[in-house]
């Protein structure tokens, strides 16, 4: 192998690991404030077919994904009005998301199926295409990349190092200790839920505008699932699920060489590669219980009400 | 306004939570529709009445309610014992697989052809929820998100399948397994018709779900299981063995919907079986309050949902995604409006937290 396919499966992996990590930190920012929403596999397709209807229309990619994180905090704002407003089943609820989300951009991302658009890396810099094959691939880690990268980095420190992190930790850990307190509890909740779903929007359009790009019906294709199991593998930590997201990237774009590499498997076995390492990640995670115990929001998943 | 908790649930808002959602979801529609550019009153029509026109389509009624119950039975158990089996659509899709193997293998050769080709269908759905059940016991791997992997997976083993080993040597390469022979076939139940014996079996885990859950022990135990892991770990009910039957159970169910769909109306192996039965068993089972009459009567409506998403396909030229966005809003509107069966409105000036 060399340099330029390493640096090349390099860069693949990252792309493939860029939305996962985008969703992923959204959910986890989510359910440290103790919401567990099921639903970001509906709110990635909505995002990936959103952001990538307004970039076909505005002509601009960046609108495309300001629309993609709209289309995501709205549905979660849907979520958190079902789930803290009126205290419905979280778990119900977000199934109920994927559910609506899966139908909504099937439905209205008919009428963009197949319609090929310039790539979000191509859009930054168009004038470069003529360069050495090096830098072309270093020129597909578009921004969104750099920006999943530095992400894990940003969540770590807000939640571990700020105020507000500090309180969002303790709305999750105990919402009723928080509440008598004077926090917010519900206002808190529904704001952490917001932000998850802009991310995961985020992190659909990346699919349809960077990593494609262009939109299909069903592409998040489980990605949305695989983010909420990476949630649980990193224990609730930013950089332990990045790490997790890059581990997925490499065993998605592997299984996409594997063929190139001469290892002799249907395209349809190799396709289940993901899920069955998804499986064996929450398998290795799950085992060690006192371990989630400790690093689980204590409050994940519980409605809170105040009384009265 | 603000929320106050009922001293008991509302045993009148649990029935009616269900009707007022299917209402809003029906108004939800019409603006979809109106949305898209075309006439809500027509394409309510579309979608509610007109299939139900004339006998065929009742037929195609109780086949399209059939998998729904059967999806829906197991995953309401579950979620009574507080299992959620969220990944029936895989275990249907390992039924049919199951059957299917042997149906192919045994061909024509007698009457316990059928028999077996169920039993077989039965045992792939049970031991896919299997796999979930081990996992989540040995290993503490929680069920959602290893059932739906799990789906992902046996929708992509189908799809290997059916361009692979089961193959039809003779299909001009489609991807497609060959006809199953006439003896591996479930029959119509009347003439002109595509409904077969599967509904009556659907229709059996109705009085069976019900007894199992409200008077035998057994059912107790699940719900106890569901409602208060510390009393039932106190009294001894194996949170274990609950996990284990609840899979099992739903697995097994969902995969015998699985195999009525090939050796019925389909007949053979193709890559997509289902039109989301599994997932929409899910809704079926909370829009049935996850009780049997409750479930027969939601899988009935949710069975027309899709028998009228494939008239607008056909009439209004509207996309079937348009059934899985009504379906998904029936789902939201219940789950608020389900708010009321434990929580009482109170209109007040005070302000709440947040």
């Amino acid at each position: 192998m060399d340099e330029v396919m390493i640096v090349a499966l390099l860069v693949a992996t990252l792309r493939a690991a860029a939305p996962l990590i985008l969703a992923g930190l959204g959910e986890l920012v989510c359910e440290r404030a103790g919401v567990l929403n099921l639903g970001v596999e509906g709110m990635m397709l909505v995002g990936a077919m959103v952001g990538f209807a307004a970039t076909l229309t505005s002509g601009s990619v960046w609108l495309g994904l300001l629309a993609a994180m709209l289309a995501g905090a709205a549905m979660a704002g849907v979520f958190a009005v079902l789930t803290i407003g009126l205290a419905a089943n979280q778990v119900a609820s977000g199934l109920a998301l994927t559910i609506f989300g899966v139908g909504f951009s099937a439905l209205f991302g008919a009428p963009y199926q197949s319609h090929p658009i310039p790539g979000l890396a191509t859009v930054v810099f168009p004038h470069l295409s003529a360069a050495a094959p090096l830098v072309q691939q270093l020129l597909l880690i578009d921004p969104l990349v750099w920006l999943a990268l530095a992400a894990p980095f940003l969540a770590g420190r807000f939640l571990d190092r700020t105020r507000a992190g500090l309180i969002l930790r303790a709305v999750g850990e105990s919402a009723e200790v928080a509440h008598a307190l004077g926090y917010k509890v519900m206002r808190i909740r529904a704001l952490a839920t917001v932000f998850g779903g802009a991310m995961a929007g985020l992190g659909g359009a990346y699919l349809s505008l960077a990593y494609t790009p262009m939109w299909t019906e069903n592409m998040v294709s489980g990605r949305g699932w695989i983010a909420l199991a990476l949630v649980v593998f990193s224990t609730w930590k930013p950089l332990l699920l990045a790490l997790g997201a890059v581990l997925f990237g490499f065993v998605t774009i592997a299984g996409f060489q594997a063929e190139a590499w001469g290892i002799p498997l249907a395209p349809n076995l190799l396709a289940t590669l993901p899920y069955l390492a998804t499986i064996l990640v929450l398998v290795l995670i799950s085992r060690d219980t006192l371990r989630l115990k400790l690093n689980a929001p204590a409050a994940l998943g519980k409605p809170f009400h105040p009384a009265g | 306004m603000r929320l106050e908790r009922r001293a008991a649930a509302s045993a009148a808002m649990a029935v009616l939570a269900p009707v007022i959602a299917v209402m809003l979801a029906g108004l939800g529609a019409a603006a979809l529709f109106a949305a898209l550019g075309r006439d809500p009153l027509a394409c309510l029509y579309t979608l509610f009445i007109a299939p139900l026109a004339d006998g065929n389509g009742w037929s195609e009624l109780g086949l399209k309610a059939t998998p729904l119950l059967l999806c829906a039975m197991g995953i309401a158990v579950g979620v009574r014992a507080n299992v959620w089996n969220i990944g029936a659509e895989g275990q249907f899709t390992m039924g049919a697989i199951a059957g299917a193997a042997v149906a192919l293998g045994l061909g024509d050769a007698g009457w316990f052809v059928l028999p077996l080709v169920l039993v077989a269908g039965v045992a792939g759905g049970a031991a896919w929820g299997g796999v979930a059940a081990w996992l989540r016991t040995r290993c503490n791997a929680h069920e959602i998100l290893v059932t739906l992997m799990l789906s992902y997976v046996a929708i992509q083993i189908l799809g290997w399948l059916v361009r692979g080993p089961m193959q039809d040597p003779e299909g001009f390469n489609f991807p497609q397994s060959p006809m199953f022979a006439a003896s591996a076939m479930l029959a119509p139940l009347f003439e002109g018709g595509r409904v077969t014996g599967a509904l009556v079996l659907a229709l059996l885990t109705v009085p069976a779900g019900a007894v199992l859950l409200d008077r035998t022990v057994a059912g107790y135990r699940l719900r106890v299981v569901g409602l208060a892991p510390g009393a039932a770990r106190y009294a001894g009910f194996s949170e274990r063995r609950a996990v284990w039957f609840c899979l099992l159970l739903s697995g097994g169910l969902a995969g015998l919907a699985g195999v009525c769909e090939v050796a019925g109306p389909i007949g053979q192996l193709m890559p997509s079986i289902s039109p989301g039965y599994g997932f929409a068993g899910i809704i079926v089972a909370f829009l049935g309050r996850l009780r049997p009459v409750g479930i027969l009567f939601a899988a009935v409506l949710m069975a027309l949902l899709y028998l009228g998403g494939e008239s607008l396909q056909i009439t209004q030229q509207l996309p079937l995604a348009a059934t899985g966005v009504i379906q998904g809003m029936l789902l939201l509107f219940l789950l608020a409006a389900d708010v009321f069966t434990l929580f009482r409105p109170r209109f007040s000036r005070s302000h709440g937290d947040g």
